[in-house]
């Protein structure tokens, strides 16, 4: 198990420095530090000894790959590629283009974003699971035609109609909780139940559609006739048999997106005001802060792997068939 | 002389559409196909939802066809026309908001009167006639006039078709088509096609004296934004999915027909850029296009160049971080498919690699890449407005639903609410979202083995 695990983190390796590649030929080859330094400047008007005092300010005024001026390990080491990439393995995300020190506002932001995005996972999942069973249930009926009907039209609606209507009407129409907003402990909460409420039922559709295809998969299996043929009722059925044999799909869905909770929803957060890591991004894009959106990037990219790794050893929780070698 | 100057992604959407239409008739000739099709178009939902979508296309298409008209000074003009706004005609720009069918503006000006005094008032929005603006009573009855004008011309001409329509064919009878008694979902065919037609020869009537869906903030009608819309959720839709199809095809049957070093690169091609947030790297391409565009103005002759420019890369990242899912569907099928007896046969009877995977394993993912192209437009048409919103979507100029909703939410908390832009943006999004989730659904109904065979 644990030989496994190393491995893998091995493997991941080299995906890492893939991302951390295109991240780089995207932000330094395609428009140079001197294109970046006018854009933050002011487009017209910026002297080349403003660009400079920019980029020397900003530690951009380094090669992109080799440094022909310098000694020894200097040569690699004083480059871009190192500075700026390279130096993201250690998680030293430096600073950004406006000032900040980009580790210490992820530590931070990131608390925030799991206050919001844990409770929508958790809820989500629970009334999607629930309310597919339901469905699978009553197959055949017109049950299940109006509810698959009615799951089409929600996943039809954008996700910003939910959060723009669910703002008015809730927030504003009927006051029942804060437009937006938000608070640390214990008191945050009337800020979150509005965006969780919306996160919820706006993955109601696509959820409920997915875990049906996985129910009404398990449920052609011999297993289940065996079980109804031993006269246990259908109730029982779908809630202890087939539940506990979807939960294998259902894992691989959740898990791998565990550990990107942290990065946060970025339209979510940035319309309920919440301080975390989407909205952080957001920010960032809209200013063209492009030493925050290569951080996030990166450490987007290792939660992906850490989730991946994290399903494949929860297979061997639920599944005891499966053996990690 | 009108001087065609024809965009880029207006020759991309085109090529997107001859496509369709190739791949359209060569199933319809083969019998496999044909037979799921038909299967499908029985099905009262997936007809209505072909006809709307029919009915976007078509304004998509109308959209697409771009020129110059000439000036008094005999040049051509700046400005790029569609042939689709010369079709509807030019509509007046007011001052500011006006709402759905006003005859007035939604907020009192101040005015200086001759002796002094500050008066104000709603002014008159310069689109209605005179004739309307008269009284109250008038007003009415124009609106109920032109309302019942439009209804007739849309009975009429619809009566016209289907009764040449029950003429023409020679097994259907008025009877047959009453009762549903025919081989096809032909009566919600018409249903729809009439309600249609009803919309249309409304919206075109309203269209004459008001402003159907109001006006925005900068007084231009929302009605005319929400149809430009069209065509830019049509070339995100299309062109993402004629840039993604080719790798995801190719790369993922070769990574499961051949394993392997080739199957180990492309996995790690497109796990890399799967674990990349797919909003961030749309962010950084958007970003260092814009830069890009920005410092180099000599190559972007025109706004609408540039818009174009920022539309492509758009649709092509678009497509660089969807193709990755489809390639694993495919690696995983064609796995399954390449120990089949048959591939195994066609292996000892000679055949090359690429005859086995193009003529034995390709027809077997049809119905996988079709059903995933198809649902795949939707997301992408409800991306577009969440990409708008975070700024890095279509350029601000461009005509589009998610610009639309990201200029006007900031209007729904004033007071009097502003909601018509919203509700515009909005159905128009929505209707189009549904047909195609609707049609992608019976699709896989229609298409896939798992479904067809009562399962």
């Amino acid at each position: 198990m644990l030989g496994y695990i190393l491995r893998r983190l091995l493997y991941a390796m080299p995906v890492l420095i893939g991302v951390n590649l295109i991240t780089f030929l995207l932000f330094f080859s395609v428009n140079t530090p001197d294109d970046m330094a006018r854009s933050q400047l002011g487009a017209k008007y910026v002297t080349q000894n403003a660009i400079e005092h920019w980029k020397q300010q900003h530690g951009y005024d380094k090669p992109l790959f080799f440094n022909q001026e310098s000694v020894g390990t200097g040569k690699i080491t004083e480059t871009l590629f190192y500075t700026k990439s390279v130096s993201m393995f250690a998680f030293h995300f430096g600073r950004s283009d406006g000032g900040r020190n980009i580790g210490h506002d992820i530590v931070q932001r990131m608390w925030p974003s799991l206050a919001l995005a844990a409770p929508v996972l958790l809820l989500g999942l629970l009334t999607n699971i629930i309310l597919a069973i339901v469905i699978v249930f009553f197959r055949g009926s017109y049950l299940e035609t109006g509810g698959l009907i009615l799951c089409i039209i929600l996943m039809s609606i954008s996700s910003l109609f939910y959060i723009i209507f669910g703002q008015y009407f809730i927030g504003r129409v009927m006051q029942l909780t804060p437009i937006s907003g938000f608070s640390g402990g214990w008191h945050g909460i009337k800020f979150l139940i509005l965006p969780v409420v919306i996160g919820v039922i706006g993955g109601i559709g696509t959820g409920i559609r997915w875990y049906r295809t996985l129910f009404l998969e398990e449920i052609n299996k011999d297993y289940v006739r065996t079980a109804r043929a031993k006269g246990l009722s259908q109730m029982r059925v779908l809630f202890v048999h087939v539940l506990k044999n979807a939960m294998i799909p259902i894992l691989t869905g959740v898990v791998v997106i565990i550990p990107s909770l942290f990065l946060g929803s970025l339209i979510m957060e940035s319309f309920f005001g919440i301080p975390g890591l989407g909205s952080y991004t957001i920010d960032a894009i809209r200013t063209q802060d492009f030493a925050i959106v290569r951080s996030m990037v990166f450490l987007g990219a290792v939660l992906y792997i850490a989730g991946l790794i994290l399903t494949d050893i929860s297979y061997t929780f639920v599944d005891p068939r499966v053996r990690l070698k | 002389m009108i001087h065609f100057t024809f965009l880029t992604t207006d020759y991309l959407l085109f090529l997107v559409l001859t496509l369709l239409a190739i791949c359209l008739c060569v199933s319809f000739r083969s019998q496999q196909f044909s037979v799921s099709w038909r299967q499908m178009l029985t099905k009262p939902l997936a007809m209505s939802s072909l006809v709307v979508l029919c009915f976007y296309i078509t304004i998509g298409l109308l959209d697409s066809i771009h020129f110059r008209v000439p000036t008094a000074q005999g040049h051509h003009s700046i400005k790029v026309y569609s042939f689709f706004d010369k079709v509807i005609g030019e509509s007046t720009t007011e001052k500011t908001y006006s709402a759905p069918l006003a005859t007035h503006a939604y907020n009192k000006v101040s005015r200086l009167t001759p002796d002094g005094r500050i008066v104000r008032f709603y002014s008159a929005l310069k689109h209605i006639p005179g004739h309307v603006l008269a009284s109250h009573g008038h007003y009415v009855l124009d609106v109920v006039f032109t309302f019942l004008k439009a209804s007739m011309w849309a009975l009429f001409l619809w009566l016209a078709l289907l009764l040449i329509w029950v003429k023409l064919s020679p097994h259907v009878t008025v009877k047959k088509f009453i009762r549903g008694d025919l081989p096809l979902a032909w009566r919600s065919f018409w249903i729809t096609l009439g309600i249609m037609l009803l919309m249309i020869f409304m919206a075109h009537g309203m269209s004459g004296n008001y402003h159907v869906l109001g006006t925005n903030k900068i007084g231009h009608d929302v009605f005319y934004e929400c149809l430009k819309g069209i065509r830019t959720a049509l070339l995100i839709g299309s062109l993402t999915t004629l840039f993604m199809l080719p790798f995801a095809v190719l790369l993922g049957t070769m990574a499961g027909y051949f394993g392997g070093i080739v199957d180990d690169v492309i996995q790690y091609i497109y796990t890399t850029l799967s674990s990349i947030p797919g909003v961030l790297l749309i962010a950084a391409a958007i970003l260092s296009i814009q830069v890009y565009i920005d410092n180099h103005p000599e190559t972007f002759s025109s706004l609408a160049s540039r818009a174009d420019a920022r539309l492509i890369t758009l649709c092509l990242i678009l497509g660089v971080t969807s193709w990755t899912n489809l390639c694993r569907v495919l690696r995983a099928e064609t796995l399954k498919l390449r120990e089949l007896d048959f591939i195994q046969a066609s292996k000892a009877l000679g055949a090359g690699h690429g005859r086995i995977i193009w003529s034995h394993i390709v027809p077997n993912l049809v119905h996988i890449i079709l059903i995933t192209a198809v649902l795949d437009f939707s997301h992408l048409i409800l991306a577009e407005a969440v990409l708008t919103y975070v700024g890095v979507g279509v350029d601000p100029t461009t005509f589009s639903w998610g610009n639309m909703i990201d200029s006007a939410r900031l209007e729904f908390a004033r007071e009097p609410i502003v909601w018509w832009p919203l509700l515009g943006a909005f159905s128009f999004m929505f209707i189009f979202v549904l047909s195609v989730n609707l049609f992608a659904d019976a699709l896989r109904d229609a298409f896939d083995p798992r479904t067809r065979f009562g399962g």
